[in-house]
C-alpha cells in the first residue's frame, strides 16, 4: 500500500505515502508539475505535491533550495516578480489557479499568506489591518467587521492583548505580536488554505512558541502549508514533510516517517544535520 | 633616521593642506550664502528705508522720479497664483506618471523615464518660445476661447477677452515644466515602499490599484507632498517661460484677476526690467528688494520640501528596523 | 466543528460579488495614468518638431557665422551668440568645476561630522536658489563694482549654478568607490590626497564626468542671469569688460520682435542651442547608459546565482 520513490520526484510521478486507513483523502490543493525559473535559471524544477485537506505540510531544505518559491506559487506571488516564468498546475478545489481563463484575485481571497517578518500596514491600526481584506471585498457593515475582527484576532491568539485598543497603530506592537497580527489579518477573509513562509524566524523563542501553538490549532479548520528552516519545528508542527534540495523534491511523507526513516540519502543526510 | 622623519613631516603636510584646500571649497558655499545674503539686503536698503514694510503690501509700481512708489504685492500674488495653477496640474499629472513607470517593466519604463526627463534638459527660453509661437495659439483658440464664451459672463475666473498672454497660459507652460522634477521624485518615493508592502496588499486579493491604495500611498504620504512642494520651488524661481507669456502688466494691473488677464511674477519683473532701472534711484533697489523677497520664499519652500522627503526616507529605515 | 464551517461559509457569502467591478476600475486607472505619461510626453515631441520644423529654414552658414543685421530685416546670423555661448560656458566651467569637485571630495572624503551636514544641506538649499537671483548677486558684486556689464559677471553668476550641481554628483560617484579601494592605497602608504586623485577619482570617473556634462548642459540654456550681467550684443567677443551676446539671450531678444523674419532666426537659434544641449544630455545618457549597464548587470548575474 505504501509507494515510495528513491529519487526526486521530478523524475517520476509521485504518489504520496497513504495511511492505512479508510478515511476518504480529500486534496484541498495539488500542484502538479510546477516549475519556477528566473531569467533560465530554474529555481523549482518540475515539482508535484499534493496536500491534504486540513493538514499541515512542511516544505524544508538548505538555503537556496527552492522552498519559498514554490510556495509562492501556490497564490501567484510571482506575478509580481519580474522576470519569473511559472509553468505548471495549481489547483485548489479541482480549480487551476494558472488558468487564463480566470483572473487571479478570484482565488487569491482562497489562500492566505504569512511572511517572514512581519508586515503590517504601519500607518493602519490593529483593528484596520484586519479588516483591510475585508474592506476590498465590499464588507462595510460595521457589526460584520467587529464580529470578524474578534474571530480573527482570537484564533490568532491576540485578542486577549488588544482587545481593549483596537485602534492602536499596528506597529506598536512587538515583533511577536505583529506576527499573530498578520496571521488575523490573512485569516480574516477567510480563506481555504494558508501559506506561512518560516513564520517565525524573526522571532525571540517565546514568541516563536506562540505562533506553533496558533499554527497547531488552526489545523482543525485550515490547510496548511509551512516553509522552515527549523527541523524541529517541523517535527513539533507538522503532520507531512516536504524536502527539496537545489530545485527538486526529494521525498515527500508523513512527517515521522520522513525524519525518522527516510528512504532518501540525501533526506537522510539533511535530516542528521550533514548539511543545511 | 633624519630622513624618515623629515618624510613623515612632508606626508603630513600635503594631506594637511589637501584637507585644507577641500575644506575651503565646502565653506565656498557657506560663503556665498552670507555674501549674498548680505548685498542683497544692503543694496535694497533704500527702498525699506522709503517703505518700509509696506513694500510688501503695498501695490504701486511707479518708476517715474519724483513719484516713485513701490509695492511688491502684486508679484507675490503673481508668482503665488501661477505657481498653484502649475501644482494643480503639474503634480496629478506627475504621481500618474510615477505610478506607470515605477509599475512598469524595465523595458518600458526606463525609456519613459527617460523622455520625461528629457523635459527637464529643455531650456526655459524654449519652453517660452514654442509657448509663444506654437502653444499659445491653439491653447487661445482651443480652450481659452470656448471657456470665456461659454463661462465668462458668470465666472469672474474666465472673464475677459483671452489674447493667450495670460496668467493661464503660463501656468500651463509652467506646470509642463515641473513634471520631470516631481515625478522623478515620486517615483523614487514610491520605488522606496518595500516589497512586503506589496506582498501584503497582493495576498488579500487586491488589485494593482487596490495596493497603491493599501500600500503604496499611505506608506509615502508625506514623500510625495515633499515631492510636490519640490515642484512648488521649482515653479516659483522659473523666469523666462513666464515672462514670455504672462504679458507682463505691472502694479495694480497685475494682481491677478482672471486666469485670462495679464499679469507678472517677482521673476518676470526682475528680468524685465532691471538693465532699464537706473542705480540712481529707488528703482534698482526696489527690484532687488523683489529679489529678496523671492529668495525668502523659495528658502522657506525648498526647506519644507527637503525635510518632508527627507522624512519620509527616515520613516522607511525604521520601519525595517523594528 | 460544523458550526465553524458554517460561520466560515456565511462569512465568505457576504463578500460582495464585486471582483469584475473591481478589475473594471484597475483598469480604468491603467488607462488614466498612462495618459498621463502621453499628455508629458506630446509637449516634448511638439517642441522639438516645432523647433527642428520651423528652424532648419534659417540654418545656413550665414546664419551660423554672420552677425545680426538690422532689426527686422531677416539678414545677418547670430555668429556672436554661438561664439558668446560657447565662451561663458568655457568660463563659468573654469570657475564652478574645480570648486565644485573639491567641494564634492571634502563632503565624501570628509563628510562624516556636523559641519560637513551643515555643508550639504546648504548646498542643496543653494541649488534651489532662483537663477535670476544669482544674477543679480553677480550684478551687484562684479558689474556694479566695475561699472559696467561684465562677462566675468554672467561666468560668475552660471558658474553659481554650476558648482553646488558638481559637488552632488561629485559626492555620490565617489562614495560609490567601495571603501577598499582607499584602504588599499593607505596600506601601501600612499598619502590622502594621492588615493583621492589617483585612485578614487579615477574610479569615480564616468559618474563625475556625467555630472560635469549635465550641469554644463543645464547652463548652456539659462538666461536670466546673462541678461544682467552681460546683457548680450550684436558684436562679436571683444573684450571681458564689455556686453556679449548668447544664444538664449538672442532667443528672447528675438521673440520680442514683431518681426516675422525675427521669429525666423529666434526659430533657428533654439535649434542651434537645442542641439547643442540635447547633444551633451543623450552623449552623456549612452556613455553613462553602456557603462552603467556593465557594472549593474555583473551586480544582477551575481544576485542571480543566489536563488532561492
Amino acid at each position: 500500500m505504501t509507494t515510495l520513490t528513491i529519487k526526486p520526484i521530478s523524475m517520476e510521478s509521485s504518489i504520496l505515502s497513504e495511511s492505512p486507513s479508510t478515511v476518504d483523502t480529500k486534496y484541498k490543493m495539488i500542484a502538479e508539475n510546477v516549475t519556477v525559473s528566473y531569467g533560465g535559471i530554474d529555481a523549482v524544477k518540475n515539482v508535484t505535491m499534493k496536500f491534504k485537506e486540513k493538514s499541515i505540510t512542511a516544505l524544508i531544505g538548505p538555503s537556496g533550495c527552492g522552498k519559498t518559491t514554490f510556495l509562492r506559487c501556490l497564490n501567484r506571488m510571482h506575478d509580481m516578480t519580474k522576470n519569473a516564468k511559472v509553468t505548471g498546475k495549481v489547483m485548489i478545489d479541482d480549480v487551476d489557479l494558472y488558468s487564463k481563463e480566470i483572473d487571479p484575485i478570484y482565488h487569491r481571497r482562497k489562500v492566505g499568506m504569512v511572511f517572514q517578518k512581519p508586515n503590517p500596514f504601519p500607518t493602519m491600526s490593529i483593528y484596520d489591518n484586519v479588516t483591510a481584506g475585508l474592506r476590498l471585498n465590499g464588507i462595510r457593515d460595521k457589526k460584520i467587521l467587529d464580529e470578524i475582527v474578534e474571530d480573527s484576532l482570537k484564533m490568532a491568539y491576540l485578542w486577549d492583548e488588544v482587545k481593549t485598543n483596537l485602534k492602536k497603530p499596528a506597529i506598536e506592537l512587538s515583533g511577536g505580536q505583529q506576527q499573530r497580527l498578520c496571521i488575523a489579518r490573512a485569516l480574516a477573509i477567510q480563506p481555504e488554505v494558508l501559506l506561512m513562509d518560516e513564520p517565525a524566524s524573526a522571532l525571540d523563542p517565546i514568541a516563536t512558541q506562540k505562533i506553533e501553538e496558533t499554527i497547531i490549532e488552526l489545523k482543525n479548520d485550515y490547510t496548511i502549508i509551512i516553509v522552515t528552516h527549523n527541523m524541529q519545528q517541523a517535527i513539533r508542527v507538522s503532520d507531512y514533510t516536504g524536502f527539496m534540495y537545489l530545485g527538486d523534491l526529494i521525498e515527500f511523507r508523513e512527517t515521522t516517517k520522513l525524519f525518522t526513516d527516510p528512504k532518501n540519502e540525501l533526506t537522510s543526510k539533511y535530516v542528521k544535520g550533514h548539511f543545511g | 633616521m633624519t630622513n624618515f622623519n623629515l618624510n613623515f613631516k612632508k606626508k603630513i603636510t600635503s594631506d594637511k593642506i589637501f584637507k585644507l584646500a577641500a575644506t575651503l571649497a565646502g565653506t565656498y558655499v557657506l560663503v556665498i550664502v552670507v555674501l549674498m545674503a548680505f548685498q542683497l539686503m544692503s543694496e535694497s536698503y533704500p527702498i525699506w528705508e522709503k517703505e518700509g514694510l509696506s513694500f510688501i503690501t503695498k501695490t504701486d509700481w511707479n518708476a517715474v522720479e519724483d513719484r516713485e512708489s513701490f509695492g511688491v504685492l502684486p508679484y507675490i500674488l503673481g508668482t503665488l497664483t501661477t505657481s498653484a495653477i502649475a501644482m494643480m496640474i503639474g503634480v496629478p499629472l506627475s504621481i500618474g506618471i510615477a505610478m506607470f513607470i515605477s509599475d512598469a517593466p524595465p523595458k518600458i519604463g526606463v525609456p519613459l523615464g527617460f523622455l520625461v526627463e528629457l523635459l527637464a534638459a529643455v531650456p526655459s527660453v524654449i519652453y517660452g518660445l514654442w509657448g509663444l509661437f506654437v502653444f499659445r495659439i491653439y491653447f487661445r483658440d482651443w480652450i481659452e476661447t470656448p471657456l470665456h464664451n461659454a463661462f465668462g459672463d458668470n465666472i469672474w475666473l474666465f472673464s475677459g477677452n483671452p489674447y493667450g498672454l495670460d496668467i493661464l497660459t503660463a501656468s500651463v507652460i509652467l506646470a509642463i515644466m515641473i513634471i520631470p522634477t516631481v515625478s522623478a521624485v515620486s517615483r523614487e518615493i514610491m520605488k522606496a515602499v518595500p516589497q512586503q508592502q506589496k506582498e501584503a496588499a497582493y495576498m488579500l486579493g487586491a488589485t494593482k490599484w487596490e495596493m497603491f491604495k493599501l500600500a503604496i500611498f499611505p506608506y509615502s504620504k508625506t514623500g510625495l507632498i515633499g515631492a510636490s512642494i519640490l515642484g512648488l520651488g521649482r515653479a516659483v524661481g522659473e523666469t523666462m517661460a513666464v515672462t514670455m507669456l504672462i504679458g507682463n502688466s505691472t502694479g495694480l494691473g497685475a494682481i491677478p484677476s482672471s486666469l485670462f488677464g495679464p499679469s507678472q511674477t517677482m521673476s518676470s519683473v526682475i528680468a524685465n526690467e532691471f538693465v532699464e532701472a537706473s542705480p540712481a534711484s529707488v528703482h534698482m533697489p526696489a527690484l532687488i528688494g523683489v529679489g529678496l523677497v523671492l529668495l525668502l520664499i523659495a528658502i522657506v519652500i525648498n526647506v519644507v520640501a527637503h525635510l518632508l522627503v527627507t522624512r519620509m526616507l527616515k520613516i522607511k529605515e525604521g520601519a525595517i528596523n523594528n | 466543528m460544523n458550526s465553524i464551517q458554517q460561520k466560515r461559509q456565511e462569512y465568505r457569502s457576504l463578500f460582495k460579488q464585486n471582483v469584475a467591478k473591481r478589475l473594471l476600475v484597475d483598469k480604468s486607472v491603467r488607462v488614466i495614468v498612462f495618459s498621463c505619461v502621453v499628455i508629458a510626453i506630446i509637449p516634448l515631441g511638439s517642441i522639438l518638431f516645432e523647433v527642428f520644423k520651423n528652424g532648419l529654414a534659417a540654418i545656413s552658414i550665414e546664419f551660423l557665422t554672420q552677425t545680426p543685421g538690422a532689426v527686422g530685416s531677416g539678414e545677418g546670423g547670430i555668429g556672436p551668440a554661438i561664439q558668446g555661448t560657447l565662451i561663458i560656458i568655457g568660463l563659468a566651467s573654469l570657475l564652478g568645476v574645480p570648486i565644485g569637485v573639491m567641494s564634492g571630495i571634502f563632503l565624501s572624503e570628509y563628510g562624516d561630522n556636523a559641519f560637513a551636514r551643515f555643508v550639504r544641506f546648504f548646498n542643496d538649499v543653494f541649488m534651489e536658489f532662483p537663477s535670476i537671483i544669482l544674477g543679480i548677486f553677480a550684478f551687484l558684486v562684479i558689474v556694479l563694482f566695475l561699472g559696467h556689464f561684465s562677462v566675468w559677471a554672467g561666468a560668475f553668476a552660471l558658474s553659481l549654478i554650476m558648482f553646488p550641481i558638481i559637488a552632488r554628483t561629485t559626492e555620490e560617484s565617489l562614495k560609490m568607490v567601495p571603501v577598499t579601494y582607499r584602504e588599499a592605497g593607505t596600506a601601501l602608504g600612499l598619502k590622502k590626497w594621492v588615493i583621492t586623485f589617483r585612485i578614487v577619482l579615477s574610479a569615480a570617473k564616468s559618474g563625475m564626468i556625467t555630472g560635469i556634462l549635465l550641469s554644463v548642459s543645464r547652463i548652456g540654456g539659462e538666461t536670466a542671469p546673462l541678461i544682467i550681467t552681460i546683457l548680450g550684443s550684436s558684436q562679436f567677443f571683444s573684450s571681458m569688460d564689455t556686453p556679449m551676446d548668447a544664444l538664449p539671450l538672442r532667443i528672447w531678444r528675438l521673440s520680442l520682435l514683431p518681426y516675422d523674419s525675427a521669429q525666423l532666426q529666434g526659430w533657428g537659434a533654439a535649434l542651434v542651442l537645442i542641439i547643442i544641449i540635447l547633444g551633451i544630455n543623450l552623449g552623456v545618457k549612452y556613455y553613462f547608459m553602456n557603462k552603467k549597464s556593465g557594472l549593474f548587470e555583473s551586480i544582477i548575474k551575481q544576485r542571480r546565482n543566489i536563488t532561492k
